[in-house]
């Protein structure tokens, strides 16, 4: 089993973008995913930029991906998904259905954003030339049994095991909204919230986290608890998903688990007194997303 | 433009035909379709009937069948899609690859649309789910500004549909996991966002609570106007303010937007609101087929009517209408 990082979805300074990677070189991660997903206004890290950052990644013997944009609406947008689909040199993750479209055939990634639901999806885009899927966040343990059995030959199968939870992309922005400010003139606020705005209900559930044109979970989806299982069912990489503190000790902790190392469990209950606002589960477990199991708080 | 209705039984679907509907759109009573809701959507022998109703009065029928199987599950939207081709509909509406791979290669003579939950917000993608499926229109998510949407028709290979009025998702269709991260279920897995099992009112001091999956999401004092209760349009604490931190309760209206949108190309209209009454069916489809040939005849001088504009009103959801997406500023 293989341990991958996702994309940064956060709006960090370039500084500490390549900081971050400098790190992540020397760290026991196999595969790095790169690029920006969320809004194409945050181009302070321009294409060149990321294909530097995925050399050095290499050099390092990382498997470096190079990952398309969530939603795409202008034309500047998809040309950015041009250049990404005809790098030439790293694998590409699709985030869209149009990179898919744009790799003509040639071997690609589905991120979890791209609804690969059942076993003949599946099968149909292993035709187009699927590689590797993330299994989609809101689908269950029993879901992914099912279509592990009915896998494709040659496609590998990843799971989201950390991070918060990708939960929904708008023409909005609501970080921009927050400050009372339109997205055209957004002042790019969410530089100033490195893991997203917290969102709270009335009853003071600390619920979403407001991250620019996407919507997040507060808590941070944690199936490293998991890992037996996570093994018996053929799962090829669990990936972790950055935030801007402690993600090289979950790595870490990933890393020492899968070694044997560590007890997962122990692992896992260590992870969860970082989270920002704690732990989650439940979708794996076919529950609320928010639930969690060792928390057993589903309402 | 053709003008699409929405058709939650048998006589919204007749309103919607007699009242001037070019096409009526609904789905079976299951999760197979993104309007999942007790009591509502047709069995197969009402279906047949509708279809039948339909045709004979010179309107098309359309399926919806716009959610995403597991693999569990999959039998009943495979069923579903078999159904759908025996009962002579004018088109399926379909978002998962997979339903869309199978009826194209077990019915390769069925109609095939793009749901607005397959998600597809540009030309490229529209480009693979006609290449590989044949589709021959797209409904669009209602996150595009009206030159994107222009971009798209210019672009694209098949005919763009818009929605033009009714309930409106501010965040992208088919990728929306908001309500099921408060309630285990969403569009994509159940047919419903914020399904009924998930609301519970309660009348407190401070107002009408309404919990979702236990979640207080909103607390409606008196006098303000209680609407369906989505995540998307309540009111939330962020950075020491509560307000609607994602979007206020407004639906969608397009209607003074038409001339643009004929101009630019668009081929049908769609009016959201299958959870409706057949009132609602009604009234909407009345007002919009008037406003559809007003502009028809004569696009430089249209201007919607205060008339039609108060019957509108009188059914929408919440007190505000806007253009959402189509006006930049929005965003």
């Amino acid at each position: 089993m293989k341990l991958s990082l996702g994309p940064i979805t956060y709006f960090w300074t370039k500084e500490k973008t390549l900081e971050f990677y400098e790190q992540v070189a020397k760290s026991p991660v196999d595969i790095v995913y790169l690029g920006e997903i969320i809004c194409s206004k945050r181009a302070i890290i321009r294409f060149s930029d990321w294909m530097e950052i995925g050399e050095q990644l290499a050099a390092a013997g990382k498997e470096v991906v190079m990952s398309t944009m969530t939603l795409l609406e202008a034309e500047s947008e998809l040309k950015m998904m041009r250049r990404i689909c005809e790098n030439g040199k790293f694998l590409v993750e699709a985030n869209d259905i149009g990179a898919i479209q744009l790799m003509k055939g040639l071997p690609f990634v589905t991120g979890p954003s791209v609804n690969v639901y059942n076993q003949r999806t599946l099968a149909r885009l292993a035709k187009a030339g699927l590689c590797r899927w993330v299994f989609p966040v809101e689908l269950s343990e029993e879901t992914f049994a099912d279509m592990q059995e009915e896998r494709p030959e040659g496609v590998e199968s990843e799971i989201f095991a950390y991070g918060r939870l990708p939960l929904a992309y708008s023409a909005r922005c609501f970080t921009a909204r927050a400050h009372n400010l339109p997205k055209d003139d957004c002042d790019y606020k969410c530089g100033e919230y490195p893991d997203g705005m917290t969102l709270s209900a009335q009853d003071e559930t600390r619920f979403l986290s407001l991250n620019g044109i996407q919507t997040q979970s507060a808590h941070t989806f944690n199936v490293l608890a998991e890992l037996d299982e996570l093994r018996s069912l053929g799962v090829d990489i669990l990936r972790i998903s950055p935030q801007s503190e402690h993600t090289l000790e979950v790595i870490e902790a990933f890393h020492n688990a899968m070694q044997g190392k560590e007890p997962a469990e122990e692992a896992a209950a260590r992870l969860n007194a970082n989270m920002p606002t704690g732990p989650c589960d439940g979708y794996w477990h076919g529950k609320p997303g928010i639930a969690d199991s060792v928390l057993d708080n589903y309402k | 433009m053709e003008l699409v209705c929405p058709a939650g039984n048998l006589p919204s679907l007749k309103a919607a035909v007699d009242n001037g509907a070019d096409a009526v759109y609904f789905g079976f009573r299951d999760d197979t379709n993104a309007r999942h809701f007790a009591g509502l959507n047709f069995s197969p022998e009402k279906m047949a009937e509708g279809v039948q109703y339909a045709h004979d009065r010179g309107a098309r029928a359309f399926l919806a069948l716009n959610t995403f199987p597991q693999p569990e599950g999959w039998g009943r939207w495979q069923d579903a899609v078999d159904r759908a081709a025996e009962m002579d509909f004018d088109a399926l509406i379909a978002a998962d690859i997979g339903v869309l791979d199978y009826a194209c290669n077990r019915w390769p003579d069925l109609n095939l649309h793009l749901s607005v939950q397959g998600s597809a917000t540009n030309y490229e993608a529209i480009r693979f789910f006609h290449e590989n499926f044949g589709i021959s229109r797209v409904v669009v998510p209602r996150v595009l500004s009206l030159p994107q949407v222009k971009h798209v028709v210019e672009n694209s290979p098949v005919s763009i549909e818009v929605f033009g009025f009714g309930s409106l998702c501010v965040m992208v269709e088919g990728r929306c996991l908001l309500s099921s991260y408060a309630t285990g279920e969403s569009p994509n897995t159940f047919g419903a966002c914020s399904p009924a099992s998930a609301v519970e009112w309660r009348e407190t001091d401070k107002g009408l609570e309404t919990r979702l999956g236990g979640i207080l999401i909103e607390t409606v004092g008196k006098g303000e106007n209680a609407g369906y209760p989505t995540i998307c349009k309540a009111r939330f604490e962020v950075g020491g303010n509560t307000f609607h931190a994602i979007e206020e309760p407004t639906s969608l209206n397009t209607m003074e937007l038409l001339p643009e949108l004929q101009k630019a190309g668009i081929a049908a209209v769609k009016i959201e609101g299958r959870q409706r009454s057949p009132a609602y069916v009604k009234q909407v489809t009345k007002v919009w087929r008037a406003a559809l040939d007003a502009c028809a005849k004569d696009p430089e001088h249209f201007k919607p009517k205060t008339e039609w504009l108060a019957e509108l009103a009188k059914v929408s959801e919440g007190s505000q209408t806007t253009f959402g997406a189509y006006h930049r500023p929005w965003q």
